[in-house]
């Protein structure tokens, strides 16, 4: 029986080490972080009503986040996240770890709408109805911009060339024109090219804003928020140290306090941090600095459990029972104490997460997940390892419990 | 059933070196709570909240200038460009944080060309910028209320289902106790607040609840126990103490936890562990000197009535 448990106590101890050694690589490589811990842009682009009051509908902005997507995608962000949210008619857009977050910006704020008018003005196709606009060489000596419609924008662009033969077709970013080519020929492929550029750059320019300005409704920026990459470094390598100090100090208050158990509270802490480290590379939930800073206050609170069932293990055997049944007794009333105390944290996580925006989601995010792993990391290994510490010798001296004789 | 601990109150009272009658002094405790709540209530209602942009809308730059600047070169900078707002300069005059108006991009670059030109050159990988447009400072507030509102409503209902109604309305007290303390203390010293604040408001509000369950739970055990002839005051002192051990024990590693990320954790999230540490003080103190005296207090209320009738057929 004591060599037994010895066995499976060294056992235990060296696959959790063997388990961190493992998980470092994994965990830091893996684990996205969030724009204030690296540097980047959080935007928050709002849709906004034209003059006439047309209402915003569903489609609308799924049709913008679309294009925003594709423009995103085109500043080679990693991992770029881009969501709508269809009651309040806006596009959340986080790019973290972008290089250059002003040019980013202003590649996105260019929300303006896309009109294709006839020479009195009048508009007679949509931007949406334009699929891509690429800069490109022109046969000839110059530049050009190839323009490629949507089938049903092709017939509409078809038929207006058809028209307009011989006149000056209007390119308008909003109420300012961005071009007027002439129309020589009716297109009828929905392939159409503007000529008369004098450089690549210039083409270029135009097509990124023919592509922008494609979006069904303009939208402006409701929020923003630009952190630094030096300054994001700075704040994770913070955020690191105080997290390690922050362990280091609760392991030293947990080992002179409750001696035996400490050690137990201790290796308990090592498995609870990297199961919620595992939770979070598995659901790929991006940490960002209130949720680091939630992260470490889980820390403070997932040795509540120990400190909870040590107390009464501690009362149990003051009051004559033997150190096992203390233990066994201690746990299974203090594992009520605990799960009343812990739910109500989880509510207001729970109503955190509900109605936080951005980076407060992420704290009760990881407040929550760290709630729920000190719940498993208690029943399951707490307990066992203390079921085994105990078992090497039942009848060992309940100081090492922090129990004092003399009472 | 049995599960132990049949301690008597004598025991307990040995047990602890420091002890004392808890809720005998109760109303010195109520008093302690009220010096520093009502102070706050009156800044409240007076000055209100120093509310960020998070809440007001607004522009804020905090920009790394490679030299050292003064206030009067960027304030008559901003002006150069049609804006108005407040300068606070840190790090030896190189970091400036401005706080202005809701700009648009166009009007927010050419401040930041401005700055370049007329008052320094800034690294651009230190810059950090926040603007925030008023509906959304509006939408943050109203949530935040709902939250705060949702949760206590949620709270009440899990302690009423798990304890009783008394329990619960004494755990909203002292929870209630812990965010006047900590909302009034930020109104008295007029600390600027922006969104984690209402993220630890709210973290403050489950944990301090968390606290009162660990000795409402104790109490609840030892009241199923009470003898005929016990007083329930004694009961709840005897329960108070019973636990002193682990109220104070499971705050201070949550100290420790935040105490690294105030000193350790960086500008961003020093406002947040503060109203956290401030919290959690509050809610380790009022857990062990308000909740259960509020308890004690609301049975009595509760019992006068009934014992009346009891005593008159007993004699």
């Amino acid at each position: 029986m004591r060599r037994g448990n010895i066995i499976k106590l060294v056992a235990l101890v060296l696959l959790v080490a063997a388990a961190v050694a493992l998980s470092i690589k994994p965990l830091v490589k893996g684990i996205p972080l969030g724009l204030d811990l690296r540097g980047g842009v959080h935007l928050v682009l709002q849709a906004e009503q034209d003059k006439s009051g047309t209402p915003i509908t569903r489609d609308d902005i799924d049709k913008a986040k679309a294009i925003i997507s594709n423009r995103v995608n085109d500043l080679g962000v990693s991992e770029p996240i881009v969501q709508a949210d269809y009651d309040k008619k806006r596009i959340i857009i986080d790019l973290a770890g972008v290089t250059d977050p002003d040019k980013a910006v202003d590649i996105l704020k260019t929300t303006a709408k896309l009109t294709f008018r006839d020479p009195q003005g009048k508009i007679m196709l949509e931007g949406d109805d334009l699929k891509d606009a690429k800069g490109g060489q022109g046969q000839g000596s110059g530049f050009v911009v190839n323009l490629t419609f949507s089938s049903d924008g092709g017939k509409k662009f078809a038929d207006l060339t058809t028209k307009l033969i011989g006149q000056r077709l209007g390119v308008y970013l909003d109420d300012k024109l961005l071009t007027n080519p002439t129309v020589n020929t009716p297109i009828l492929n929905g392939q159409a090219e503007i000529t008369g550029y004098d450089t690549l750059e210039a083409a270029a320019e135009h097509a990124v804003l023919m592509r922008s300005g494609s979006l069904p409704v303009s939208m402006s920026i409701a929020e923003k928020r630009q952190v630094g990459a030096s300054l994001g470094v700075d704040s994770l390598n913070r955020s690191m140290q105080a997290g390690l100090y922050g362990l280091i100090f609760i392991f030293l208050f947990m080992l002179v306090f409750y001696y035996l158990p400490g050690v137990v509270a201790d290796f308990s802490l090592i498995v609870y941090a990297l199961i919620v480290l595992w939770v979070f590379w598995m659901f790929r939930v991006v940490l960002t600095l209130p949720g680091f800073a939630g992260f470490i206050l889980s820390i403070g609170m997932a040795v509540d459990f120990n400190i909870i069932i040590y107390e009464r293990v501690k009362e149990e055997i003051r009051a004559g029972k033997s150190l096992r049944a203390g233990v066994e007794s201690g746990f299974s009333r203090a594992f009520i104490t605990v799960i009343d105390a812990h739910v109500t944290t989880l509510i207001a996580a729970i109503t955190l997460y509900a109605f936080g925006t951005g980076s407060i989601k992420g704290f009760a995010l990881t407040l929550g997940i760290g709630i729920i792993a000190s719940l498993f990391t208690a029943i399951s290994f707490t307990r066992l390892v203390l079921r085994l510490t105990v078992g090497i010798n039942p009848k060992m001296n309940t100081r090492w419990f922090g129990v004092r004789r003399d009472v | 059933m049995q599960t132990g601990h049949p301690a008597t109150y004598d025991d307990v009272q040995k047990l602890h070196p420091l002890y004392f009658n808890i809720v005998k002094k109760r109303f010195w405790w109520f008093a302690i709570s009220l010096i520093v709540i009502i102070p706050g209530i009156i800044s409240l209602v007076m000055q209100g909240l120093n509310l960020g942009i998070d809440f007001k809308g607004g522009t804020m730059l905090d920009v790394t200038f490679k030299k050292a600047v003064t206030q009067a070169a960027i304030t008559d900078t901003m002006k150069s460009v049609g804006l108005e707002g407040i300068v606070q300069l840190s790090t030896g005059d190189t970091a400036a944080l401005i706080r202005t108006e809701a700009l648009e991009e166009g009007k927010r670059n050419e401040l930041l060309t401005a700055l370049q030109t007329k008052v320094g050159e800034y690294d651009k990988t230190l810059l950090k910028e926040a603007k925030v447009g008023p509906a959304m400072g509006q939408e943050l507030t109203r949530n935040a209320l709902y939250a705060l509102i949702i949760a206590m409503g949620m709270m009440i209902i899990y302690i009423t289902f798990r304890f009783q109604f008394v329990y619960a309305i004494s755990g909203i007290i002292a929870l209630l106790h812990d965010v006047l303390v900590v909302v009034g203390i930020f109104s008295l010293f007029q600390w600027e607040i922006d969104s984690t604040f209402v993220a630890a408001v709210l973290t403050i509000v489950g944990y301090s609840i968390n606290d009162t369950v660990i000795i409402f739970d104790r109490i609840r055990e030892n009241e199923a126990k009470m003898k005929r002839a016990d007083a329930y005051e004694d009961m709840v002192d005897k329960s108070i103490w019973q636990t002193m051990r682990r109220s104070i024990n499971t705050v201070v590693t949550v100290l420790i936890a935040l105490l690294s990320v105030f000193v350790l954790g960086g500008e961003s999230t020093r406002m947040f562990a503060l109203a956290m540490l401030i919290g959690v003080f509050s809610g380790a103190y009022s857990s062990i000197f308000i909740a259960s005296q509020v308890l004690v207090e609301v049975k009595k209320y509760f019992k006068k009535a009934p014992r009346k009738g009891g005593k008159a057929v007993r004699t």
